[in-house]
């Protein structure tokens, strides 16, 4: 017994939607939700390309409207000056509300301390949490993706945290339909992650299609970099060159703009967006596995930095 | 340009390719790993740098081949044990689609996860051992599939290999299933013989089974139709949230906005708002930026009206004429998710749509055995991974659509009000776990077979 298929061309139908739309109203329908649901929502934004498209989806969501949601950056004091200057830019262009919660000002009172290997990233669990409880924000928009990592695989779009910010994996709530449940107790709050569908290529293409600004270090640039754990890292007061490392003049990009210390640059000649697009599209590494070191740590290192309360 | 850029020129532009959302189901042991190991990995969606990590803690393990179950084992838990706690999301994409996997444990003790990933999916691909046939947990799946609605259902026949490529074992599994499945209500099946870890019929056509005809798992992946006529189906639009800037540039916008979650809304259309029941007609729709005159199921829009009537988030706009009845008693088949049992007598949330109301559950009629569909009347209680049938009282009036009508409309969770803790997925209406006389079927005396 043979069963015998009618083949359809995929987009057949007048009602097909393409996976990039499918994917837009997705995400708009999750910040609407929360706008529906919450009392004090805030987007966490760091001037990469996961949370500008973030902010762009919000602004096309309550359009005309303003955007009825603050914006919370955790600064690792490490972050790439073109980045910052662009968050600047953004949130004075739309009117928005920022709060920024600083990792230097809790070192410098001495709440944190530096990490012996100048890593930042880790340090950010404390200010977010802590920014969350001081202003009594109930739901937490981060960019964060499945496809990122595989803890991150079984993240739900909707993901509770307890007053300490725990990510506890075996007490999320099943994720049924496209019905979302935000309940929690006054101290708890949702972490929201509107991009959990999208792929890194999903995420250029948005950009491409919606002609949306980034920061310049996304494209092809010269840059003094050095090598260490085979990634290239930009020189700075943060840490790097160590007196083994050399210092070399290379055109590079980076393919994600996160703390100084642990974001390494990809040799690149793609200066416009469609080269980068072509680059990721023939990349046969994943966007961390590339430009990380702090996913490399361990096999469980996201993991365990979840359950701790990082994004 | 290397050879890989050149292969994957072509994704540089898939602006027009459709997204199909997918499940899998089936146990370790039917291969359902090295299935969805093999498509990620053949569709070049297994990048370097995790097969090296997948290589070096199998090393780690002791293990000589690289695990590929490892790919979709997330948790520290899972990696320990060698199981899968959760449902796991994988994406992948080829020139003609995008993919997004709902990769579902098969054990017995999770069916809700099967049923959640199962809850978006438009395709449930079950899995058999060929050496086995249809199994107790074949027909959980195809029951999962079934009482879910997923519209397509492929039966992959995995270890092809094992029995000699032999076409009648194929055959008979088929046929066994097929029937089995198209009871429940599965409205396409689709049987594909395969062997995972050889590679046939999975990415590429089989040299080994000639006698095979049909598509490949992922050639059937690509070209499934994932869109119909929307005009034909029932229009739905719960409304999310009131758009009303009350800008010096927007005085008097009032927008209502959602996403249509069934049908077509076009303006002009005359259309009633439940469950007041008030009718207006549409005067545009703004879909993200642009003003159309028609727009579909799952875009997320802002429909605007032309009277001022009061309409808030949790209400349903539906073209007049064509609208859901309201009622405050729900009959429904439940799946239970939390690890606290659900009680007659209990009082509940119920979310439906974009409206959560008070409830209180009446009845637990009926509990299901999905090995063999046999119905338990009056449990009195549901526990974590059973089904049953549930009446519950709402404290308002819901426009509520039969979940086999409307999947989106039709269904709802239960939710404890004291911790938020999701207790229940609720499709309502009938369904194959309906109560209903069982005939007996007696032995006709007389009769010589």
């Amino acid at each position: 017994m043979t069963t015998v298929v009618n083949v359809h061309e995929a987009t057949d139908s007048p009602f097909a939607l393409s996976h990039l739309d499918s994917l837009e109203s997705e995400a708009v329908h999750i910040f609407r939700e929360v706008a529906g649901e919450f009392e004090r929502p805030v987007i966490l934004f760091s001037g990469g390309k996961d949370s500008i498209v973030m902010l762009h989806l919000a602004l096309k969501a309550f359009a005309p409207a303003p955007v009825p949601f603050t914006l919370l950056h955790v600064d690792t004091g490490h972050n790439f000056p073109e980045v910052l200057d662009y968050r600047d830019r953004a949130v004075a262009r739309h009117g928005l509300r920022l709060h920024v919660a600083s990792v230097q000002d809790y070192i410098d009172a001495g709440k944190l301390r530096e990490r012996p290997d100048g890593t930042r990233n880790p340090l950010q669990t404390v200010p977010l949490t802590e920014a969350i409880q001081q202003h009594r924000f109930d739901a937490v928009f981060g960019g964060g993706r499945r496809d990122e990592e595989k803890a991150r695989a079984k993240e739900r779009v909707f993901s509770l945290r307890d007053e300490f910010s725990q990510w506890d994996p075996r007490r999320q709530r099943p994720e049924l339909w496209q019905l979302y449940n935000g309940r929690h107790a006054p101290g708890e709050h949702v972490r929201v992650f509107p991009l959990s569908n999208w792929t890194e290529l999903d995420v250029w293409q948005y950009i491409a299609r919606e002609g949306i600004e980034l920061p310049e270090i996304y494209f092809a640039h010269e840059r003094e970099v050095f090598a260490r754990n085979g990634m290239w890292l930009t020189a700075g007061e943060w840490g790097g060159p160590k007196d083994t490392e050399t210092v070399e003049k290379r055109l590079i990009r980076y393919r994600t703009v996160g703390d100084m210390s642990c974001t390494g640059a990809v040799d690149s000649d793609a200066t416009t967006l469609d080269a980068v697009i072509a680059e990721i599209a023939a990349s046969r590494l994943t966007e961390r596995g590339a430009t990380r070191a702090d996913d490399k740590m361990s096999e469980a290192a996201m993991e365990d930095r979840k359950r701790e309360g990082y994004f | 340009m290397s050879t890989s850029t050149e292969q994957f020129a072509e994704f540089a532009d898939v602006s027009a390719t459709t997204l199909l959302r997918f499940a899998t189901a089936g146990s370790v042991d039917d291969g359902k790993s090295t299935l969805v190991g093999r498509l990620l990995h053949d569709s070049k969606s297994v990048l370097t740098d995790q097969l090296e990590a997948v290589e070096a803690a199998s090393l780690k393990r002791g293990q000589e081949a690289p695990d590929l179950a490892l790919l979709t084992d997330g948790l520290r838990a899972e990696r320990e044990q060698g199981i899968t706690i959760d449902v796991a999301y994988r994406y992948f994409a080829t020139a003609r689609r995008r993919f997004i996997l709902a990769d579902t444990p098969g054990h017995v003790q999770y069916t809700r996860n099967m049923v959640t990933g199962a809850s978006t999916a438009e395709l449930a691909v079950v899995l058999v051992d060929a050496r086995n046939g249809v199994v107790e947990q074949t027909r959980r799946h195809a029951a999962v599939a079934a009482l879910l609605r997923v519209p397509h259902v492929v039966l992959a026949v995995n270890k092809m290999d094992l029995v000699e490529y032999a076409e009648p074992v194929f055959a008979a599994i088929a046929e066994e299933f097929t029937t089995y499945a198209s009871e429940l209500g599965v409205p396409e099946i689709t049987a594909i013989p395969i062997s995972a870890l050889a590679g046939d019929n999975v990415v590429e056509p089989s040299a080994n089974m000639d006698w095979y005809g049909g598509p490949t798992v992922l050639e059937h992946l690509e070209t499934v139709p994932v869109s119909h006529d929307l005009t034909a189906c029932h229009a739905r639009f719960p409304v999310q949230y009131v758009i009303r800037p009350q800008t010096a540039e927007h005085p008097d916008y009032r927008g209502y906005a959602g996403q249509i979650a069934a049908g077509a809304f076009r303006v002009g259309e005359e259309i009633t708002v439940l469950p007041s029941g008030r009718t207006s007609t549409i005067t545009g729709i703004d879909a993200l930026g642009e003003s159309v005159d028609i727009a579909w199921a799952p875009q997320s829009v802002t429909i605007r009206l032309a009277d001022d009537i009061d309409i808030s988030r949790g209400d349903l706009l539906a073209p007049v004429g064509d609208a859901p009845t309201t009622s405050q008693d729900v009959e429904a088949t439940v799946c239970h998710v939390a690890d606290q049992p659900l009680a007659v007598g209990q009082r509940v949330l119920l979310k439906h749509t974009t409206r959560t109301v008070k409830a209180i559950v009446k009845e637990i009629p009926s509990r299901l055995t999905l090995d063999d569909l046999s119905q338990h009347p009056n449990p009195g209680q549901l526990v974590a991974n059973d089904i049953g049938r549930v009446v519950v009282r709402t404290a308002e009036p819901l426009a509520l659509d039969a979940y086999a009508d409307s999947r989106r409309t039709g269904s709802f969770l239960l939710i404890d009000p004291a911790d938020g803790t999701t207790l229940a997925a609720g499709m309502a209406g009938e369904s194959f776990a309906t109560t209903k006389a069982v005939a007996v079927v007696e032995d006709e005396e007389g009769w010589d077979f």
